[in-house]
C-alpha cells in the first residue's frame, strides 16, 4: 500500500546545523495491517511518520501510496492526499481549545464543503461509536485524557480515511485507558482500516493486534519487522 | 456553487468561534477601531453636511453684492451709486442694504442687525434669531433693549423669532426698520452699507461684476459663487485641522492594530498547524483569517459610521460643534440635513479596513506556508 525507496530526510540542509534525520528508508507497509514503528528517542521514528503521512516531504527518495508516485506532488495536492487517505492521531491530541468535542471533530471535513446536516450526522455517528456523544457539546479542555484521546481519534476518521496514523498514541494514558485504546484499534483493523503507529510502549508493540513491528536507530531500519 | 457557499459558511462558522474565543483582544480592538472610525467619520460627515448646508442657504443670495472702499476697508455707499448702477446693463434688480454689528455686553456676543427690504418690521419692533433669543431668554412679545454706540438706551418689541430651520445664517440675526436701524447706529440719511445685485442671466454675472469696477472704481463687486467658496474653504480649512489632530490617534490605532493583528500568539500558530496537519490547504487558513480580519474590521467600520451618522445628525455633533461650526458665542443649534459623500465613505474605508486586512494577512500567509508536520513536533 505504502513503499518507500531509499527515503532520506534533512532538517537544516546546508547550514552548520544540518542533520540527517533518516538515511536510505527502504520501507513496504501492506494495506489493513497494524504497523508499529519502535526506537529509540531521536531514531527517526515520527520523521518517518510525518513522511507516511504526507505532512513532510523527503529530502532525497520516493514515496508511492497505492501504486503512484507522491513524493514529488505540489503542497496542494499533498494535501488533498493527505485529507482523503490519512487520519492522524497526534501525541498531544492537538485537539482546538474552545471548541466543542463535536466541532473538533467536524474540522478536517470543513474544507470539503459537504452539506451540514451530512457532517454533522457523520460526526455524531463517531462519537457515539467511541462511547462519546453525551460529551459532544462539551468543550475539549474540560475532557479527560482518554475522552480527548478519543474525540482525536473520532476527528481522524471524520473523512473516512483507509489509513490511521498515530504517533506515541498511550504516551499520555494510563495503562486502562491505553488497553481501550488497543480495543479501538482492533476496531479499526477490523473495519479494513491500515494502522500506522510509533510506540515504544511494550503494552503497544508486543500486543497482538499489531501485525509488524518497525524497529528504527539513527534514521536507519535496523530490524524490519515481520512483513508477512 | 453549493459546495463553496458551504465550504465559506463552515470558515465563517470557524471564524465566528475563533473570534469568541479570543473575546478580551477583540472586544479591544473592535471598540478602538470603532471609535477612530466613529470620530474620522464624525468630522467628515459634519464638514460635508454644514457645506451642503450653507450651499443651500445661500443659494437664495443675490448673485452680486456691491461694497465701497476707502482706503481698502469697507465704506459707507454714499448717495447716488443705486442710480449710476441702474444703468448698468443686465442688472435686473438693484437693493441698497442696510446691515451692521453690534456688540451685547449682557451675553458677550456680536449680533447683525439687518434692515429687509421685503417686509421689514415696524418701527420699534424687531424679530430676532433663535440663537440670540435663546441666550437673551425672550419670546414674540417681550421687550429687548440695546444701548447704541452713542450712549442711547433703545428698546424693541420682539415680535417673531426666526425659525430653527436657518438658525446656521441667522442664529445672531436682529431684523428691524430702516428708521430705527438709522437711528440706533447714527446712519446718515442716504447711505447704504452695501449693494445687492441680482443679475437676469447667470452667466452673464462675471461681465456686470467688470463694468461695476469700471462704472464704480472705488467698489467691490463680491460674487455669490466666491463667497460659497471662502465658505467651503473655511470648512475644509477647519475640517484639516481636525483630521490633524485625529492622525496622531490614526497612526495609534495603526500601531495597536498591526500589533494585535500581526503579533500571532503561540495558541494561534498551534492552530495554523493543527489545520494544516488534518487537511486544511494554505489557502483555506488564510480564508478563514481573511474572514476574521474583514469581519472585525467591517463590524467596526459599520458601528463607527453608524454612530458617527447619529452623532452628528441626530445629536447636533455634540462633540465637533464647538471646533467645527465656528460661532464665537451664539451657537447655531439645528438638525443638519443628512449629507453623505460616497467619495469619502470610499476614501473611510481604504484607509481603516485595508491596512487591517493587510496586518492580518501578512503573518498569517508567513505561518500558513510553513510544513504542517511542525504540529509532530509541538
Amino acid at each position: 500500500m505504502i513503499e518507500l525507496k531509499d527515503i532520506h530526510k534533512a532538517f537544516n540542509q546546508g547550514r552548520e546545523n544540518e542533520y540527517w534525520a533518516l538515511s536510505g528508508i527502504d520501507l513496504t507497509l501492506e494495506g489493513r495491517k497494524v504497523t508499529a514503528l519502535r526506537g529509540p528517542s531521536g531514531s527517526g521514528k515520527t520523521t518517518l511518520l510525518t513522511i507516511l503521512g504526507c505532512l513532510a516531504r523527503p529530502t532525497r527518495g520516493r514515496i508511492r501510496l497505492k501504486e503512484e508516485d507522491v513524493s514529488g506532488l505540489p503542497e496542494r495536492f499533498l494535501t488533498g492526499v493527505r485529507r482523503s487517505t490519512f487520519g492522524f492521531v497526534f501525541q498531544q491530541f492537538n485537539l482546538v481549545r474552545g471548541l466543542s468535542a463535536l466541532e473538533n471533530v467536524m474540522l478536517p471535513a470543513y474544507p470539503l464543503g459537504l452539506p451540514r446536516h451530512e457532517l454533522l450526522a457523520r460526526a455524531e455517528a463517531r462519537l457515539a461509536g467511541l462511547q462519546l456523544g453525551h460529551r459532544r457539546e462539551a468543550r475539549v479542555e474540560w475532557l479527560s485524557g482518554g475522552e480527548q484521546q478519543r474525540v482525536a481519534i473520532a476527528r481522524a476518521l471524520i473523512n473516512d480515511p483507509e489509513i490511521v496514523i498515530a504517533d506515541e498514541p498511550t504516551a499520555n494514558l494510563d495503562t486502562a485507558l491505553s488497553r481501550q485504546f488497543m480495543g479501538i484499534l482492533e476496531a479499526l483493523v477490523d473495519e479494513g482500516r491500515t494502522v500506522i503507529l510509533t510506540s515504544h510502549d511494550p503494552l503497544v508493540v508486543e500486543s497482538t493486534v499489531v501485525d509488524r513491528v518497525v524497529t528504527l536507530r539513527d534514521g536507519r531500519i535496523v530490524d524490519p519487522g515481520n512483513a508477512a | 456553487m453549493t459546495h463553496w457557499i458551504a465550504r465559506q459558511r463552515y470558515l465563517i462558522d470557524f471564524t465566528l468561534a475563533a473570534l469568541a474565543r479570543r473575546k478580551v483582544r477583540n472586544i479591544g480592538l473592535l471598540l478602538v477601531f470603532s471609535l477612530l472610525v466613529f470620530a474620522i467619520a464624525s468630522v467628515m460627515l459634519f464638514t460635508s453636511a454644514l457645506r451642503a448646508e450653507a450651499a443651500r442657504v445661500l443659494a437664495a443670495s443675490p448673485e452680486v453684492i456691491l461694497q465701497r472702499l476707502v482706503a481698502g476697508r469697507h465704506d459707507l455707499i454714499p448717495p447716488g451709486y443705486i442710480e449710476r448702477i441702474g444703468r448698468v446693463r443686465g442688472v435686473q434688480r438693484i437693493e441698497g442694504r442696510l446691515w451692521g454689528y453690534y456688540y451685547d455686553p449682557v451675553v458677550k456676543a456680536n449680533y447683525t442687525f439687518q434692515v429687509l427690504a421685503d417686509n421689514p418690521p415696524a418701527p420699534g419692533s424687531i424679530v430676532v434669531g433663535a440663537g440670540l433669543a435663546r441666550f437673551r431668554g425672550v419670546r414674540p412679545g417681550n421687550t429687548l433693549s440695546f444701548r447704541s454706540y452713542a450712549g442711547r438706551l433703545f428698546s424693541f418689541t420682539v415680535t417673531e423669532v426666526l425659525p430653527a430651520s436657518a438658525e446656521l445664517v441667522s442664529s445672531d440675526l436682529v431684523l428691524l426698520s430702516e428708521a430705527d436701524f438709522r437711528a440706533f447706529f447714527d446712519y446718515p440719511a442716504g447711505h447704504y452699507t452695501d449693494i445687492a445685485l441680482s443679475v437676469a442671466n447667470p452667466l452673464e454675472t462675471r461681465t456686470v461684476a467688470t463694468k461695476l469696477s469700471t462704472l464704480l472704481p472705488d467698489s467691490r463687486p463680491i460674487l455669490r459663487d466666491e463667497v460659497l467658496r471662502t465658505y467651503a474653504s473655511i470648512f475644509d480649512w477647519r475640517e484639516g485641522i481636525v483630521l490633524t489632530l485625529l492622525s496622531a490617534a490614526l497612526l495609534a490605532f495603526g500601531i495597536l492594530a498591526w500589533d494585535k493583528a500581526s503579533g500571532l500568539s503561540a495558541e494561534e500558530r498551534r492552530e495554523i498547524g493543527i489545520l494544516k496537519a488534518i487537511g486544511w490547504e494554505t489557502g483555506d487558513v488564510i480564508r478563514m483569517k481573511l474572514w476574521e480580519g474583514l469581519l472585525v474590521a467591517l463590524s467596526a467600520f459599520l458601528t463607527g459610521y453608524l454612530a458617527a451618522y447619529l452623532h452628528v445628525f441626530h445629536f447636533s455633533a455634540a462633540f465637533l460643534a464647538p471646533v467645527l461650526k465656528g460661532w464665537a458665542v451664539l451657537y447655531p443649534r439645528y438638525t443638519l440635513t443628512p449629507a453623505i459623500d460616497g467619495l469619502q465613505i470610499a476614501t473611510l474605508f481604504l484607509f481603516t479596513v485595508f491596512p487591517y486586512a493587510v496586518a492580518v494577512l501578512v503573518p498569517i500567509w508567513r505561518a500558513a506556508i510553513t510544513d504542517p508536520d511542525a504540529v509532530m513536533r509541538a
